[in-house]
């Protein structure tokens, strides 16, 4: 039997970086296949290419033994590949059938698709309301929009581009189960992913990107996570070192009772939400994304204070009617979730943004003008001593790749030496390289003393790097778990929103639009 | 208050709402489609001056309609290029359409100043459209019907059609409908033309119904009124009818004041009061932020550049 599909000789090059060359592999029918690598690996470029998207400009791609030519997304389905986003292509403000209709070719008229929508829906055991509003949806609700939307095209290859990344695991264990029930139809799987825990669980097969090549073809059954992320950044991988155990100082920081409004239109509000860290302390506040992080790191960092209640305590000290500036002086750094114009400024300069954050702290102004000198001695020593790699302080932020800018804007808050540093997303789109070490910038710096409190959706992140964790769901915090006794199984339902018997009640009840 | 003043009255907030109704339904189309054309006014005039020349000029008040649609079709055009093609600023090249169409209406318009010409006529028999009650329903313009029409199929087009849903996919997310494979700035070119078309006939409804005369600024700022009305209506047809009505209502009120000489408001705050009117609407609108933004298109006024 041919493959499903066959990649031979795939290269793309734009202009200044060749983002794939020469790539060549194989899928077979009804099987899972990975596809790992990097941020910036090239992985991306190729999907788009299978997809349609973008041409190859060497290569074929053949589809069951036939070479094709896609030009187009809309080619691309007619010849039975389906593709789920890593960002879902999904309209807010409109309904679930509406979506699914926009993503069709030809749809069928409303009462026939709704008809067909229920029919997956039943066959694959998902749950979604056909007529619910969008914007009313959690992420893997909204992921199932789009899981339906390629299903109903009854594709022979599905491609789905890091489709766990906001998932709780609970949803990523029923994901999974639908993905081995459509691969055991016959339906055959390109799996992106850099989560190799759950490649080693889901896949039969997998090819390793690195910078556009392909540098390894293995079965992840048979690897270890640790192997296989050794050859996706072509070197081995340093272990974190050990945090002394139970060093812990004084309370640093402090939230008491804290409500604050959601974001406009449709953002979560924060609903009394009280928790504490001590000095070498790093506390973890898991969650799937949209469940009120944002609106969390700004009441901290200062942004809004507008309609915020409760108490905001640094070393003891209230400072809940601070301006961001003014909590900075009293030495809380925080780095938000968007490295690009929320953490950094991407039209600026390096010693420019770091002039914008370390002002106060390391005196690169004095009455109202600027030191530009000493800024840029600042910028350069985050440089080194974070290794980031950038042409130098007069580089623009926007220049770096995502990882280096990442560890940029760390380094630009650490070496300012915080009492309580708080950090959305440390290694979001960072490749494994850069998040290692940033992980590792965040233990030294409690080691020091300071107090640490990491937002993150990343669950394996917030087990490997914090004490103590609790989990954020629709602007409510858990009960603070430590994290040696921790039970995923537990995290995962806290993270699906069931708190206690009640909860658990109410979410299975089935959600009426 | 008779019955025959009663008519008279409805007659003429029916006939100051249409155009703005008009007018209306064409933004309203562009906006749910994600682009802000603040234009309305200047394609507005371009529409009135020609849809004045091409009626005196073959005597057919009918290929004058036509004429400005696709005159005031042809400068949204120019808009177009300017933000979907080349993504410049929506809201300055909006600006400067309608300081362009301000300007070539007055330059076209110039020697057709004071002279009237033939009135579009009117679609029932003369025996109902000219009955003293019964031609409130009958004895308006076809440009009155045609509006109404419109609004119905604005609704259906958008509500029903799967052109329609696609339309707003494009307003709501460009980038989500680029990647499913939509032709994000194709959509927005007819949508464009589709607004230009429409500003083109509220225009000729100035020149040749309202007034039967050209004159510089015909349009007197109503374009502008339009525009406020789309976010009044929260971008819904049925409420954009209603509110193009009761805008009608209150220019009706401010002309009949001024004619019946009353005296206890300034001449100048009557002028004023459709335009208070806009303000306060526009103001009480944005008050209620959440809800607004709630029925705004996400991609209203941003532009769409295809990343590579």
């Amino acid at each position: 039997m041919p493959a499903r599909l066959e990649l031979s000789g795939i290269t793309k090059r734009f202009p200044g970086v060749v983002a794939n060359e020469n790539v060549s592999f194989s899928v077979q029918p009804g099987t899972i296949h990975a596809l790992l690598g990097e941020n910036g690996a090239g992985k991306s470029t190729l999907v788009k290419i299978i997809y349609g998207v973008q041409r190859a400009d060497e290569g074929t791609v053949s589809i069951d033994g036939r070479v094709v030519d896609i030009g187009s997304p809309k080619a691309a389905r007619a010849l039975g590949v389906a593709m789920v986003f890593q960002h879902f292509s999904l309209f807010e403000a409109m309904t679930v059938l509406e979506n699914i209709a926009l993503g069709m070719d030809d749809p069928p008229p409303a009462g026939a698709l709704e008809a067909e929508v229920r029919r997956v829906l039943d066959t694959y055991g998902l749950s979604l309301d056909p007529h619910r509003d969008v914007h009313t949806l959690s992420v893997g609700e909204r992921q199932r929009i789009e899981i339906v939307r390629a299903l109903l095209q009854k594709p022979k290859l599905l491609i789905m581009d890091e489709p766990t990344s906001v998932l709780t695991p609970q949803e990523v264990e029923q994901l999974f189960g639908t993905l081995r029930q459509l691969a055991d139809s016959g339906c055959s799987i390109l799996y992106i992913s850099h989560k190799l825990n759950e490649i080693k669980a889901l896949c039969a097969s997998a090819t390793i990107l690195r910078g556009g090549k392909v540098v390894g073809r293995c079965d992840p059954r048979a690897e270890t996570a640790r192997s296989m992320a050794e050859l996706m950044i072509g070197g081995s991988l340093k272990d974190l070192s050990n945090k002394e155990a139970c060093t812990y100082g004084p309370e640093r920081f402090a939230v008491s009772r804290l409500s604050a409004p959601g974001e406009p239109p449709f953002g979560t509000s924060l609903k009394d939400i009280s928790f504490s860290v001590r000095s070498g302390e790093i506390f973890g506040i898991a969650g799937v994304a949209g469940n009120g992080q944002n609106e969390l790191l700004a009441v901290i960092s200062g942004e809004r204070r507008e309609g915020v209640s409760g108490e905001i305590r640094l070393e003891g000290r209230p400072i809940e009617r601070l301006s961001v500036s003014d909590r900075r002086r009293a030495g809380l750094a925080s780095v938000p979730e968007e490295r690009n114009g929320h953490a950094a400024v991407p039209g600026m300069t390096l010693t420019e943004n770091a002039l914008l954050s370390a002002r106060a702290k390391k005196g690169l102004a004095a009455k109202g003008i600027l030191r530009f000198g000493a800024a840029k001695e600042y910028a350069s020593a985050v440089i080194k001593a974070f290794g980031v790699k950038a042409t130098g302080p007069g580089a623009t932020a926007g220049s770096l790749s995502g990882g280096n800018l990442q560890k940029f804007i760390m380094g630009r808050e650490i070496c300012q030496e915080p009492a309580v540093l708080v950090v959305s997303q440390p290694t979001w789109g960072v490749d494994a390289g850069a998040a290692s070490f940033i992980r590792q910038s965040m233990i030294d710096l409690v080691a020091k003393g300071a107090a640490i409190v990491v937002v993150s959706q990343d669950l394996d992140e917030l087990l490997e790097l914090c004490d103590r964790l609790a989990v954020l769901n629709e602007g409510r915090l858990s009960e603070p778990m430590a994290v040696q006794t921790i039970s995923v199984e537990r995290v995962g339902l806290l993270m699906g929103g069931v708190h206690g018997a009640h909860d658990a009640d109410a979410d299975a009840a089935p959600r009426a639009a | 208050m008779t019955p025959e003043l009663a008519v008279s009255i409805l007659m003429a907030v029916v006939a100051t709402s249409t155009p703005l109704l008009l007018a209306a339904l064409g933004e309203l189309v562009v906006e749910k489609a994600g682009v802000l054309n603040l234009g309305v006014e200047g394609m507005m005039l371009i529409g009135a001056v020609t849809a004045f020349i091409v009626a005196s000029a073959t005597g057919v008040p009918s290929l004058g309609v036509l004429a400005a649609a696709g005159a005031a079709a042809l400068s949204s055009m120019v808009f177009g290029y300017l933000t979907l093609t080349l993504t410049a600023n929506q809201v300055a090249t909006g600006l400067a359409l309608t300081i362009f169409g301000t300007g070539v209406s007055a330059l076209l318009g110039a020697s057709f100043v004071g002279i009237t010409t033939g009135t579009l006529g009117l679609v029932f028999p003369a025996g109902l459209a000219s009955d003293p009650i019964l031609r409130v329903l009958f004895g308006h313009s076809p440009l009155v019907y045609f509006s109404l029409l419109m609004t119905l199929a604005v609704w259906w087009f958008l509500k029903k059609s799967r052109a329609g849903l696609i339309l707003r996919a494009v307003g709501e997310s460009d980038s989500s409908a680029h990647s499913i494979g939509y032709r994000v700035i194709g959509v927005r070119y007819l949508a464009v033309l589709f607004g230009g078309a429409m500003a083109g006939i509220a225009g000729s409804y100035y020149s040749l119904v309202l007034t039967p005369m050209w004159a510089e600024r015909l349009t007197a700022g109503r374009g502008w009124i339009a525009i406020a009305l789309v976010v009044f209506a929260a971008w819904r047809p049925g409420r954009l009818l209603l509110g193009a009505y009761l805008f009608g209502a209150v220019i009706t009120f401010e002309l009949q004041a001024k004619a019946a000489g009353w005296s206890f408001l300034a001449p100048e705050v009557l002028t004023s009061l459709p335009y208070l009117a806009t303000i306060l609407v526009l103001a009480l609108i944005s008050s209620r932020r959440a809800s607004a933004r709630l029925a705004a298109p996400a991609c209203l006024g941003k532009p769409f550049r295809a990343s590579a």
